[in-house]
């Protein structure tokens, strides 16, 4: 399959796997149909991140991109989190093979929505664009597309 | 601890088919097509590997073609049949749900060529073609039937030798895929009423790159290589010697010990079964009466086939899924579909093949490391957390 060791690291050492009781913010996203399912559970203090954990059925590439987009955001202010892209969980695994590019892409999306969560829970308004098209896409079908 | 499981994918080359192609390399390695000693030398090997294959077949020699696999025997067979039924108006051609993409792929092509497919379903769970369903199906133009002989995925042994002598009846041309079956169950050409017959040597301990196509007598079979004379003019190019002597030495070993090693591997397989049968929520996939000795194929509900088998490699455990993941599409195995299974359950399935090689402390790894890797996988799964809260609430 031709995983980087960062990915096969992540995969086998996952990091920050689990649930968070009392989450301030929850997002899942992905369909067990097409294999891969991502669950995001955020700790919020002070509008910081002070925990993240994370729940996957998936490849190896999907664990992996899990546990690195939560390592990513870990302890950051929550408005940062929104920067997290798929390339940047890509680049910090060195890299995916094409094929499970969107795994990332779903990381990146489980985050936001966990965000989006929190937000609505908490009562902050916020541009509705920030999550534009989240869930709708299939992200099968925007990789295809490249 | 090391457990090596994928044997339906490859298996380890015997000792004995090691040996034999060892002087095929520097001492014997004249052409067969040449005149000279080296050449007749190399001739009359050939001709004893062809007459040994045949004899492991239960076939003459002269039905013996040589080819480079499994695949190309499959091409060979059913493109041949194919446009030869075509030249006489026959442009109908069978086949079965959960064959291997090397039959199933050239059939499709076929399809854009203009030929009619019927894809027969297979009964659910075990994957077998039902005589009714192939009957019903036959038409005045159909050309030929293509059926397995045992699946590669779930290790399902077709009635092969009763869907031979329904065609056999109506003279229409029946080829089997017998590339999981032969050295591993007993394949006689004549029992099995079959017109063609593909097998490959990497499956039975032979080289790799290597494979034949039992043809019967009077039955017409057209090159896929054109060029020299070589198979009888149905297949050109220089033989691999070396290669095809290997196939013939682990043809022979494998059917001399057939019978007992035939036994002591289903009952790895059966112990198995047993073993993971306990793991709640898991499903075996294909018959469990015939059924390859050596294969055993699981889904797991809850969990993903690619990471089952990553983390099952970093316990010593070689094994394979028919997960999309694997597979570099984004479906999952065809076969698991096809006998039922669900797209979010057909992720989660577990190939293990034995052979004759597998010994019990791998059978016994393998029932220790894998339900634990289950486990793990499940408990970091958001699927198996609504599995698990679903069945709660009832």
């Amino acid at each position: 399959m031709g995983y980087s060791e960062k990915v096969m690291d992540h995969f086998i050492n996952p990091r920050n796997v689990g649930e968070i009781e009392n989450a301030d913010g929850i997002g899942e996203v992905g369909n067990a149909r097409c294999g891969d399912i991502m669950k995001v559970y955020l700790k919020v203090d002070d509008g910081v991140l002070t925990d993240v954990k994370f729940k996957t059925f998936g490849c190896a590439s999907a664990i992996a991109t899990s546990s690195m987009a939560t390592e990513l955001i870990k302890g950051k202010p929550v408005a940062q989190v929104l920067e997290l892209t798929n390339r940047a969980v890509v680049e910090a695994l060195d890299g995916l093979p094409p094929v499970k590019l969107h795994c990332s892409v779903l990381a990146e999306e489980a985050v936001k929505a966990a965000v989006k969560d929190y937000y609505d829970r908490s009562g902050i308004a916020y541009d509705p664009a920030l999550f534009a098209g989240l869930g709708e896409e299939d992200p099968h079908g925007a990789i295809e597309e490249e | 601890m090391k457990a090596y499981m994928d044997n339906a994918a490859t298996t380890r080359l015997s000792e004995t088919a090691r040996r034999a192609m060892e002087p095929y390399y520097d001492e014997i390695y004249g052409n067969p097509s040449s005149l000279h000693g080296w050449g007749q030398a190399a001739s009359a090997a050939l001709q004893d590997a062809r007459e040994r294959v045949a004899v492991c077949l239960g076939a003459d020699p002269k039905e013996i073609y040589f080819t480079s696999g499994g695949s190309e025997a499959d091409n060979q067979a059913i493109q041949s049949a194919a446009w030869l039924g075509a030249a006489k108006g026959k442009k109908h051609i069978i086949t079965g749900a959960v064959e291997h993409h090397a039959v199933l792929h050239t059939v499709e092509a076929l399809a854009k060529d203009g030929f009619d497919v019927t894809v027969l379903p297979v009964e659910a769970e075990t994957g077998l073609v039902r005589l009714a369903d192939l009957e019903a199906a036959l038409r005045s133009d159909t050309a030929l039937v293509t059926v397995m002989t045992a699946n590669n995925e779930i290790g399902t042994v077709q009635p092969i030798a009763e869907i031979g002598a329904l065609l056999r009846a109506r003279k229409i041309v029946f080829h089997t895929d017998a590339v999981q079956a032969v050295g591993h169950i007993p394949v006689d050409v004549r029992a099995l009423n079959v017109d063609m017959l593909s097998l490959s040597g990497h499956k039975f301990h032979g080289p790799k790159g290597t494979g034949a196509l039992y043809c019967r007598k009077g039955v017409p079979l057209r090159a896929l290589l054109l060029g020299g004379a070589q198979e009888r003019n149905r297949r050109a190019g220089t033989e691999n010697i070396p290669a095809v002597i290997g196939m013939a030495a682990a043809l022979e070993e494998a059917t001399a010990e057939l019978a007992e090693a035939g036994q002591r591997v289903a009952g790895y397989r059966d112990q198995l079964i047993a073993g993971l049968e306990q793991i709640e929520r898991s499903h075996l996939n294909g018959a469990r009466q015939n059924r390859l000795p050596g294969n055993v194929n699981f889904c797991f509900e809850g969990l993903e086939g690619e990471s089952l088998l990553l983390l099952l490699d970093s316990k010593g455990i070689a094994a394979s899924s028919g997960s999309a993941c694997t597979s570099g599409s984004l479906e999952p195995s065809h076969v698991l579909l096809a006998i039922g299974r669900p797209h979010e359950i057909a992720h989660g399935s577990l190939r293990l093949s034995l052979s004759r090689y597998t010994t019990q402390a791998e059978i016994d790894h393998a029932l220790r490391e894998i339900p634990r890797v289950v486990q793990y996988l499940r408990e970091m799964s958001p699927v198996w957390e609504n599995i698990m809260k679903a069945s709660n609430l009832k």
